[in-house]
């Protein structure tokens, strides 16, 4: 029977074109005990899309993930990935994903070179092909230099860019990042945008979880936003910037009471956060320089919408701890 | 449940079993002295000091000095601490906090697999510790060829029973410290009171009974009598004893240890 499949999933591995669909999410859901921490989602990754899930801390990003990589089993709805059942066939599945989980949990008891190769064999990795993929990964990650080195010595960046080229050991179709740059500083940060999109531009499907904004729009191709469990948005991230922002916002500090009572006569669209009043309009150049003309002399400028806008506008601004 | 974990164990667990062999290779020069040490240790302290006041005690019906009454029980309390130490502490240590159970989750291998390494890999402790104890031992004359080799699949046989009762112990225990209290209850009373230092016999008639429970006392039993050259169609009790303990104790190991962290 296993064997069956294993047949199945090779096939499927020639005929990769027609496997359009990596991941298919039906009607997810994950509870624990009262808690529903995934409520219902329904996404589909594309073959050799970068598909992100965006959301504030305990949105059921992680927890949607960890049911992708057969972590946590989920409560009720049907998933599949490779066109293969997750209850069935988590084995065969599990054996083309690489998986980057949020903690480093990198071997502190083995070297950087050996982290790699010991991980090879979790994967049946021949020996000597595993040491082979384990040098060419540390140099694509620019860690050549340190393969005997404890990891305990390396800095925060370095052990994810080594927990990155664990993930990429066997080869996976399927990549799955959670998180994978918090706590880096921004040179790091670069250095893992470059690998993943170096990765992704050789066709691989990556699915990622972040709530960096600025890492969203620079690497994924589609993604949804969440909270509270649920999916509020799903698209890419100009598409969604145009459609509930517009293209630029107006971003007035200390706003003067004139000023309020003009937004507030034009029925404009905005927010008010104390001391600093945001403007979404379709007409923001002519807008601006209304505004700024007669309202306020300086505090007030005229930027680019960003996925930050569409996030905080949908997730709201209440702290989530 | 039985059905459920043999379903979800393939020959994989080798590969957990590997990893903790490429961290033991490491450190082998370390690990080997206590198991080399000991021994000797026991042999002046016990044989020499206080061999002297015991003189010779009873066992089978046969008088023996009390330096060869007592290192067959060394063999057999370090084939426990090996396995239950591996499978408690150190097991813990990696599920806990450096999350190498997590990230072996993450590949094709099941939690049931990682489980059945690590067990089968306290139970290579004890084999390891009972190989070179054995030979230390050897040398002064204490161990009666060639029923003495049979201590060696023993060692495998209580390694198993001990790693799995730790292994549960693991996959119960909120935190650390708290493996202090099995030790107390558990460990230590079987280390005194299993027929290691003295005769059960000598014991109340209610702690004889006692004791009988523990699986330390049908080990002690079971490697003094091979180390005396003795087998005996009794000892099937305490080997069917130990294989019962193993059947009861490993699956409820990964039951717990399923529940603590599959979530």
């Amino acid at each position: 029977m296993l064997k069956r499949k294993g047949v199945l999933l090779q096939s499927s591995h020639l005929e990769k074109k027609q496997m359009e669909h990596i991941i298919e999410a039906e009607g997810l859901r994950k509870t624990f005990g009262d808690l529903v921490a995934v409520d219902d989602i329904s996404f589909k990754v594309l073959r050799g899309e970068c598909f992100g899930i965006l959301g504030p801390n305990g949105a059921g990003k992680t927890s949607t993930i960890r049911m992708i990589y057969g972590f946590s089993p989920m409560t009720s709805g049907s998933l599949k990935v490779f066109g293969l059942d997750i209850s069935k066939g988590l084995r065969q599945i599990k054996s083309h994903i690489g998986v980057c989980q949020q903690e480093n949990n990198l071997d502190p008891d083995l070297s950087v070179l050996q982290n790699l190769e010991v991980y090879a064999h979790y994967f049946n990795i021949p020996r000597k092909a595993a040491e082979k993929r384990a040098k060419e990964l540390l140099a694509f990650m620019s860690l050549g230099h340190r393969e005997k080195a404890k990891v305990t010595e390396l800095s925060g960046g370095m052990m994810r860019r080594l927990v990155l080229a664990r993930s990429l050991i066997n080869n996976p179709d399927l990549l799955i990042l959670d998180e994978p740059t918090t706590g880096l500083d921004p040179q790091s940060r670069h250095q893992v945008w470059e690998r993943l999109e170096g990765l992704r531009s050789k066709g691989l499907t990556i699915l990622l979880t972040t709530h960096y904004m600025d890492e969203a729009s620079r690497l994924c191709d589609r993604l949804v936003i969440m909270d509270h469990g649920r999916i509020l948005v799903m698209g890419e991230p100009f598409e969604l910037i145009r459609k509930h922002i517009g293209r630029n916002v107006i971003e007035v500090n200390a706003p003067s009471k004139e000023l309020q009572a003009f937004i507030q006569s034009q029925k404009l669209e905005y927010e008010d956060i104390g001391h600093r009043l945001i403007i979404y309009s379709e007409d923001s150049d002519n807008l601006f320089h209304k505004i700024s003309d007669s309202y306020c002399k300086d505090g007030c400028i005229l930027r680019m919408a960003t996925l930050e806008d569409v996030f905080l506008k949908l997730t709201g601004r209440d702290l989530r701890e | 449940m039985m059905e459920r974990i043999s379903q979800r164990i393939s020959r994989r667990f080798i590969r957990v079993w590997q990893r903790n062999l490429t961290v033991y290779r490491k450190t082998w020069k370390i690990s080997f002295l206590p198991p080399l040490l000991e021994p000797l240790f026991y042999i002046l302290a016990f044989g020499v000091g206080l061999g002297v006041l015991v003189g010779e005690i009873l066992f089978d019906s046969t008088k023996v000095s009390y330096v060869s009454f007592i290192a067959p029980a060394l063999i057999a309390i370090n084939i426990m601490y090996n396995a239950f130490f591996e499978n408690t502490y150190v097991s813990f240590v990696r599920m806990y906090y450096q999350k190498t159970f997590d990230a072996i989750m993450a590949t094709p291998l099941s939690l049931e697999e990682i489980i059945t390494g690590e067990i089968i890999w306290g139970a290579t402790k004890s084999v390891i510790a009972t190989l070179i104890m054995l030979g230390v031992i050897s040398l002064f004359g204490l161990i009666t060829y060639p029923q003495g080799l049979l201590i060696i699949p023993l060692a495998f046989l209580g390694g198993i029973a001990f790693g799995s009762i730790g292994m549960f112990f693991t996959g119960i225990v909120p935190t650390i410290e708290i493996f202090n209290l099995p030790i107390f209850l558990f460990i230590t009373p079987m280390f005194l009171f299993s027929g290691t230092f003295f005769p059960v016999e000598n014991l109340p008639f209610w702690a004889q009974k006692l004791s009988i429970l523990f699986p330390l006392t049908h080990l002690v039993n079971l490697t003094r009598s091979f180390s005396f050259g003795i087998i005996d169609t009794k000892l099937l009790w305490d080997v069917a004893y130990l294989f019962v303990f193993c059947l009861i104790f490993f699956p409820l190991a990964i039951f717990v240890m399923h529940r603590r962290l599959i979530k």
